[in-house]
């Protein structure tokens, strides 16, 4: 028994190096790792062939293949064939040799080379359907500077076009805050990264809490909540050029902005007249309209994307729900029924799909209502502790934040929550995802 | 790592775990001193700065919370009137209260539930003889825990309004 009560004390000493040792290599790892959780055997087979190399160049930094098989891989509409099972390497259609794929019973296969000149890369790539042995795509994409990823993803969205018959998403931003320390010697970042978690770049950094990022329309803007003045408040920032104005400071809660399709308008909920009320700010006049009247939280706005109505969590019927009013004021309409609790929500492109956080006793997970089928549910996520849920702009996937162990990690997941894959930063507590529009080329 | 030390890494999280179990099971009272004996809540006489550093009603600035709830429990009486009676006789008194809630539920929700329980203790205070103009709320919401894990134990501290005095 000695022993034993001995081994542990020793243990502890040696856990609180290694837990100093992490914290202090806390600066050099600021990467985002990725792992499948889950596939989908129904998914559509495809090959993406590690493309060659053209001309004498130098070797491509990135290796653009393997970004649009992850691309595709984890959208959860493709099974990737693994590198180790590609056991022929054709660059152009005219190497392929169809039996080989079509007894991997690989449905399309994608194949391409690379030349990386002057710090510009270029991709020359087809997409072949294995069975038809027909050419479906055939293009070039290239990309300079920072952006040399770009063009994995923007190679895994024409296929994915071409095969679903929708745009891809995969060449987005997404952003979400990170926090290392605790206590006063915590640090908030607002981050910005690809839609894969790579790339990422801080827009704001501060000692006190950051949250509810939420993208302009245009993808140029973030606006976010702020307590670096010791209470709450709005700010929009430009993500390029870093300048930023305050849009709302009011005494009370100044929060959970999210700007209007059209870009010109903001709803937030601010409390300086009381209590936590849906208001939509005029971002050209500053002008407040004042959308909801009680004694309720109301909070979270979100916009349909006509522009006509706005979706916010109240609890003025005891618990927080879900409720719709027009976005010119009117009387809000109780939307969502099942679950204790319903908040957060995130409305798709086309305002059919909702998703919101949903609590049941101790249990917080992501679910998906329906409204195409009658306010129909799924769960997409685990829980326990799951929220911030944010639709891809094609609704093809989500973002939301989980809980795992003492941190916070993000999750993207298929619609139809089949396949999840964790972007995981590699110290501190991730949290509040929101996915960016999609980008100009 | 050989088999004894795996098997003493268990058992440490055993230890740990059992600490944390226990830990819960005496948590719901809140800390001793929110119920000091000796600290009657109408003193004679008028408090003064120092009382702030000696009185053990004064000293104590923090009440916690039901899940979900915003009302001040009656446990807390007598802290209530302390403070209120503090600035009562120090006009020139200033006090910002901290709402706080546990990590369950959306952060925009919370920041609405905190700022709720920071107005319940306001509203106690001015009931009880303190100006408005007095108090400050401020709500956290779930941004600052006092304590990081998933449980009740920890939740229950997390729950709360911290009193700040600044200006005494």
């Amino acid at each position: 028994m000695r022993t034993v009560m001995r081994t542990p004390r020793l243990l502890v000493a040696i856990l609180f190096m290694l837990c100093a040792a992490v914290c202090a290599n806390v600066a050099a790892a600021q990467g985002l790792t990725l792992q499948i959780v889950n596939g989908v055997p129904s998914a559509i087979p495809i090959t993406v062939v590690p493309f060659g190399q053209q001309g004498s160049g130098p070797a491509a930094p990135v290796d653009v293949a393997q970004i649009v098989g992850m691309d595709l891989a984890r959208c959860g509409k493709f099974r990737t064939l693994p590198n180790s099972e590609i056991v022929q390497s054709p660059t152009t259609g005219a190497q392929i040799k169809f039996a080989t794929w079509q007894q991997l019973k690989q449905d399309y296969i994608v194949v391409g080379s690379a030349s990386y000149d002057g710090g510009v890369l270029k991709v020359d790539y087809q997409l072949w359907d294995v069975n038809k042995q027909q050419m479906l795509l055939q293009n070039t994409v290239a990309r300079q500077g920072s952006d040399l990823r770009r063009a994995g993803h923007e190679i895994a969205d024409q296929i994915y076009q071409k095969i679903i018959g929708v745009r891809g998403a995969f060449d987005t931003r997404i952003a979400y805050v990170t926090m290392v320390g605790l206590g006063d010697h915590a640090q908030y970042a607002l981050v910005v990264a690809d839609s894969d978690g790579y790339n990422p770049q801080t827009v704001v950094r501060s000692h006190e809490a950051l949250l509810s990022p939420t993208w302009s329309p245009d993808g140029k803007e973030v606006a976010y909540v702020s307590f670096e003045s010791g209470n709450s408040a709005i700010y929009i920032q430009n993500i390029a050029t870093g300048a930023r104005r305050l849009v709302s400071s009011r005494p009370g809660i100044n929060g959970a902005p999210r700007f209007s399709p059209d870009g010109k308008r903001l709803a937030v909920s601010l409390s300086f007249q009381g209590n936590p009320e849906i208001y939509v700010m005029d971002l050209g006049s500053g002008a407040l309209t004042r959308l909801t009247h009680n004694l309720s939280i109301d909070t979270e706005p979100s916009w349909s994307p006509d522009g006509q109505s706005i979706i916010f969590t109240s609890d003025r019927s005891g618990k927080p729900q879900l409720y719709e009013i027009p976005a010119g004021g009117g009387s809000p309409q109780r939307i969502t029924f099942q679950g204790q609790y319903n908040a957060d929500v995130s409305v798709d492109y086309d305002g059919k799909k909702l998703a919101m956080v949903q609590g049941n006793g101790n249990v917080y997970r992501i679910a998906v209502m329906d409204r195409s089928t009658g306010g129909q549910e799924i769960f997409v996520s685990p829980g326990n502790l799951d929220d911030s849920p944010s639709w891809a702009p094609n609704a093809s996937m989500l973002l939301y934040a989980a809980t795992e162990g003492p941190r916070g990690v993000l999750y993207s997941v298929s619609a139809d929550g089949r396949v999840r894959q964790r972007l995981v930063l590699s110290d501190g507590d991730v949290r509040e995802p929101a996915w960016g529009p999609y980008r100009t080329p | 790592m050989n088999a004894t030390v795996r098997v003493s890494v268990v058992a440490l999280f055993c230890l740990a775990a059992a600490a944390c179990a226990k830990k819960q099971e005496v948590k719901p009272a809140p800390p001793p001193e929110a119920a000091p004996p000796t600290a009657p809540a109408t003193t004679e006489g008028a408090f003064t700065p120092a009382d702030l550093q000696t009185n053990a009603c004064l000293r104590t600035r923090v009440i916690y919370f039901d899940f979900d709830k915003s009302d001040i429990q009656s446990q807390f009486d007598n802290i209530v009137a302390c403070h209120a009676k503090y600035l009562r006789d120090r006009p020139m008194a200033r006090m910002t209260i901290e709402g706080n809630t546990d990590e369950r539920g959306t952060r925009e929700y919370n920041l609405g539930l905190g700022e709720r329980r920071g107005n319940a203790l306001a509203s106690a205070l001015e009931a009880a003889g303190a100006s408005a103009d007095q108090i400050k709320v401020v709500s956290y919401g779930e941004e600052r825990p006092v304590c990081r894990e998933h449980n009740e134990g920890c939740w229950h501290q997390n729950r709360r309004d911290n009193i700040v005095y600044t200006a005494e």
